[in-house]
């Protein structure tokens, strides 16, 4: 057991900066994708065909291709055509890039949930087509689209691991420093996973008091 | 897409502008297009050498090895994965609260461990111990554990979706809680839930490309090879686009099939259970 | 939906014609359109020009793999696969390759043809488990030997004396050695060795170390000055730098001394002893010198062979 803290306790900096870099990696990602997700989302519901075609076409192409992947584009490949990040950024970028793609689809289904009814008699009743959006439309979208957007930024959460592999010093790579440091990696797996479960617990908390408080009766 | 919540179809003022919001959009995507492929251009993407390799038997067969790698961890993660999920979502589904609570903290503890945090442990903890253990099996433990559990929330959801009445109406004809499940509720829950199961099995799929953190010799990690010939000027932008549409290849079609099965579901109504949403995206991420 | 399903179709005829497309036998070479991010070099093995021919009457007393070895008729050797002049896979599946060579050479010391030997590449975090696990008969491929090693498997040779050096851009002129390294971002394997020295030693602050899978990563980092040294012993290094000169170079500045050894079986003693007499044999009767200067001194530094240490 006391092995078991000391793993903690003797390499609390490294902990400190891994997790620390999880959590600013998933905050910095976290409002690019909502922003970059919710633009693809407006294009997948607009009346321009065009821009529909551009989401859709982002969507599936991003949807059937590894996070992994769009990673080591992003540091191995991308540098050859002459478009540079650093690591940290090249880390926050492929998560924005590919976690956008899920928002898209929250944000489009969210919006397909609304029945057309509504916003016909809302038409109907003369408001404008801001109106029917922010007053109508929208409120009932939103309800449900927070709880699938929740696991969605929970699941990005988890992902940040990936960049592990792609020299980012976040927590999925204390394990590879702990091997030099020839710590039992048993219990610096535990500690991860228990890091791990200290986030997103709450996260998922919330989630279901969401979910049941904006459940849309039908 | 007449039928949008958000617009009626629009009058002639509309339809002119959103005629020239088209051409713009169209005229950014074109300049979009035509910017990439001026930078590929520019750096010399398009160079001979840097795509001869695929013209050769040897990379293309190191690429379809890779691929049957992918293929294979993939395959027998789904096994076992879909043996996890049975096995926790039957204790979940339990009566009994001794095995309901411990298979509820299993089913969400794997959920909340990222995927990578798993394959180390098939990965390090067996090499702490020395026993050896390939890097093959290290990637499927925890493509299964972790694919298992999301899995294993399919199935109850899917068992879920069996209207009360139908089991209501089995006990009452006498039927045993065992015959119940496996006569009334499994074939009517399994049709519910196939189109979901697939879509799982794309994440399962795209999942495996994480093998190269353990170096397993996956697509990915070929494409990585390929890439790192310095004698090829490094060609990593051909070979991530090659692996990349090889993936998408497949994962498309699985999709694509995903989508069918869900379709015809919709058509041919042979459950009593509503369809698992496809479209539950937070699992898919 | 239409749209969508010819977009799948069309991904699926292509990946179908990928898969089927006829291939070309050989190697492919780089064509003379060589610019400023590589020159134009052949990816094709060139062997050295040794010659090993099996020695049929081999027999090591008590050696349980040589038993073993003699009766499958053939030997699993692990070997390392990306690197250049070392352990190397060419395009066409070839390999080549100063450990190569000196694998080829063992073989055939011990009454196997070499063209029998069959490679297994292993990752260098999973040498000692395949060889404590007989997945490999031995191994050769830059292995240290260091004590800690020792406890787990068995050494033969050394059989070359490498060191850690930098490999650098050719136009670089600030790091001159590794007192230079400070402030300037150094890229090694993870895991590995050099990159743990550079941590003790404290060459460049933690934040300037950068670490991936694999040296080629590296290589091309540096070439994409995302990074401005890769760290490794040298013997690998100047495989990069003969492949591409005219834009690395290898500082050349030794800091430590790696001794290569041939990995064996731990308590094979009669095998460890047998292919050490070979090793020797070797560097006296000029065999070694032909494949060093056919293999890594291509790359233009010249080096000896170095003595056998039995334990």
């Amino acid at each position: 057991m006391t092995e078991f803290l000391n793993v903690l306790t003797d390499h609390w900096s490294l902990f400190g900066q891994g997790f620390g870099n999880t959590v600013k990696l998933f905050l910095i990602a976290g409002v690019g994708c909502l922003v970059l997700g919710v633009l693809l989302g407006a294009f997948r519901v607009s009346p321009i065909p065009a821009l529909r075609w551009f989401g859709a076409t982002y969507v599936n192409i991003v949807r059937n291709t590894p996070l992994t992947l769009v990673f080591a584009f992003l540091v191995f490949a991308a540098p050859k055509l002459d478009v540079n990040f650093d690591y940290f950024t090249a880390a926050a970028v492929a998560l924005t890039v590919y976690t956008a793609a899920f928002i898209c689809e929250v944000v489009r289904s969210g919006v397909n949930t609304v029945a057309p009814g509504q916003a016909e008699a809302a038409r109907a009743l003369g408001l404008s087509f801001g109106q029917v959006l922010l007053e109508v439309v929208l409120p009932q979208a939103l309800r449900a689209m927070v709880p699938p957007l929740m696991s969605v930024m929970i699941a990005m959460l988890k992902n940040t691991t990936v960049a592990a592999g792609f020299s980012v010093v976040e927590a999925g790579a204390i394990p590879a420093y702990m091997a030099e440091f020839g710590e039992p990696q048993f219990y610096v797996l535990l500690w991860i996973a228990i890091g791990f479960l200290v986030l997103i617990t709450p996260l998922v908390l919330l989630q279901r008091v969401l979910e049941r408080k904006l459940a849309v009766a039908r | 897409m007449s039928s949008s919540v958000l617009y009626d179809l629009p009058g002639p003022r509309g339809r002119r502008r959103n005629l020239i919001i088209g051409v713009l959009a169209s005229l950014a995507i074109v300049g979009l297009i035509a910017w990439v492929i001026y930078r590929f251009n520019a750096t010399g993407q398009f160079e001979q050498r840097r795509w001869v390799q695929f013209e050769y038997q040897a990379v293309q067969t190191e690429l379809l090895n890779g691929l049957l790698a992918t293929l294979k961890a993939a395959g027998i993660a789904t096994v076992l994965a879909l043996l996890f999920g049975a096995v926790f979502a039957a204790g979940r589904l339990s009566d009994h609260r001794i095995l309901r609570v411990p298979s509820s903290a299993v089913v969400e503890l794997f959920r909340a461990i990222p995927l990578l945090i798993l394959i180390f442990f098939g990965y390090y903890v067996p090499l702490q111990y020395g026993w050896s253990i390939s890097n093959l099996w290290a990637l499927v433990v925890g493509l299964t554990l972790y694919n298992g559990s999301v899995l294993a929330e399919i199935f109850r959801a899917g068992v879920n979706a069996v209207p009360r009445g139908q089991t209501e109406a089995a006990y009452a004809i006498g039927l045993r809680k065992g015959q119940v499940l496996r006569m009334i509720l499994l074939p009517q829950a399994i049709r519910s839930m196939l189109p979901a199961i697939v879509s799982q099995l794309v994440v399962l799929l795209k999942d495996t490309a994480l093998g190269f953190i353990i170096t397993y010799p996956e697509l990915l990690t070929v494409g990585k090879t390929i890439g790192g010939r310095l004698a090829f000027g490094f060609p990593y932008v051909p070979a991530y686009l090659v692996v990349a549409a090889m993936y998408i290849g497949i994962c498309g079609l699985l999709s694509a099939c995903a989508w069918w099965l869900q379709r015809r579901l919709t058509r041919v109504r042979t459950t009593a259970a509503k369809p698992i949403p496809l479209n539950d995206v937070g699992r898919q991420v | 939906m239409g749209m969508k399903r010819a977009a799948v179709f069309a991904t699926a005829a292509a990946f179908a014609f990928t898969l089927t497309a006829c291939g070309k036998e050989g190697t492919p070479t780089a064509s003379g359109d060589s610019n400023a991010s590589g020159a134009a070099v052949s990816d094709t093995c060139k062997p050295s020009g040794a010659t090993f021919t099996a020695d049929s009457a081999a027999a090591v007393a008590g050696s349980t793999t040589f038993d073993k070895i003699k009766s499958a008729n053939k030997v699993v050797v692990g070997v390392k696969f990306d690197q250049p002049n070392l352990g190397y896979k060419d395009t066409s599946g070839k390999r080549c390759g100063f450990d190569i060579e000196i694998a080829q050479y063992v073989a055939s010391k011990l009454g196997i043809d070499p063209a029998k030997i069959e490679y297994k590449e292993i990752p260098s975090a999973n040498r000692e488990t395949a060889i404590k696990g007989g997945e490999v008969d031995y191994y050769v491929g830059t292995y240290s030997i260091t004590d800690k090693r020792k406890a787990d498997i068995a050494f033969a040779g050394p059989y070359f004396v490498a060191g850690q050096d930098l490999l650098v851009r050719k136009d670089e002129s600030a790091i001159t050695g590794k007192d230079t390294l400070k402030g300037k971002k150094v890229c090694s394997a993870t895991g590995s060795t050099p990159i743990q020295r550079v941590k003790d030693e404290k060459l460049t602050e933690p934040e300037n170390i950068v670490e991936f899978k694999t040296y080629s990563e590296c290589v091309s980092q540096l070439l994409d000055k995302k990074v401005d040294a890769v760290t490794t012993d040298d013997a690998i290094l100047k495989g990069y730098a003969a492949q591409n000169s005219t834009d690395l170079k290898v500082v050349g500045k030794p800091f430590s001394t790696e001794k290569y050894g041939i990995g064996l079986p731990h308590d094979d003693k009669a095998l460890r002893d047998y292919v050490n007499t070979q090793l020797e044999a070797a560097f006296k009767d000029g065999t070694w010198q032909k494949i060093y200067d056919g293999t890594l001194g291509r790359s233009g530094s010249p080096a000896t062979a170095p003595a056998v240490e039995r334990y």
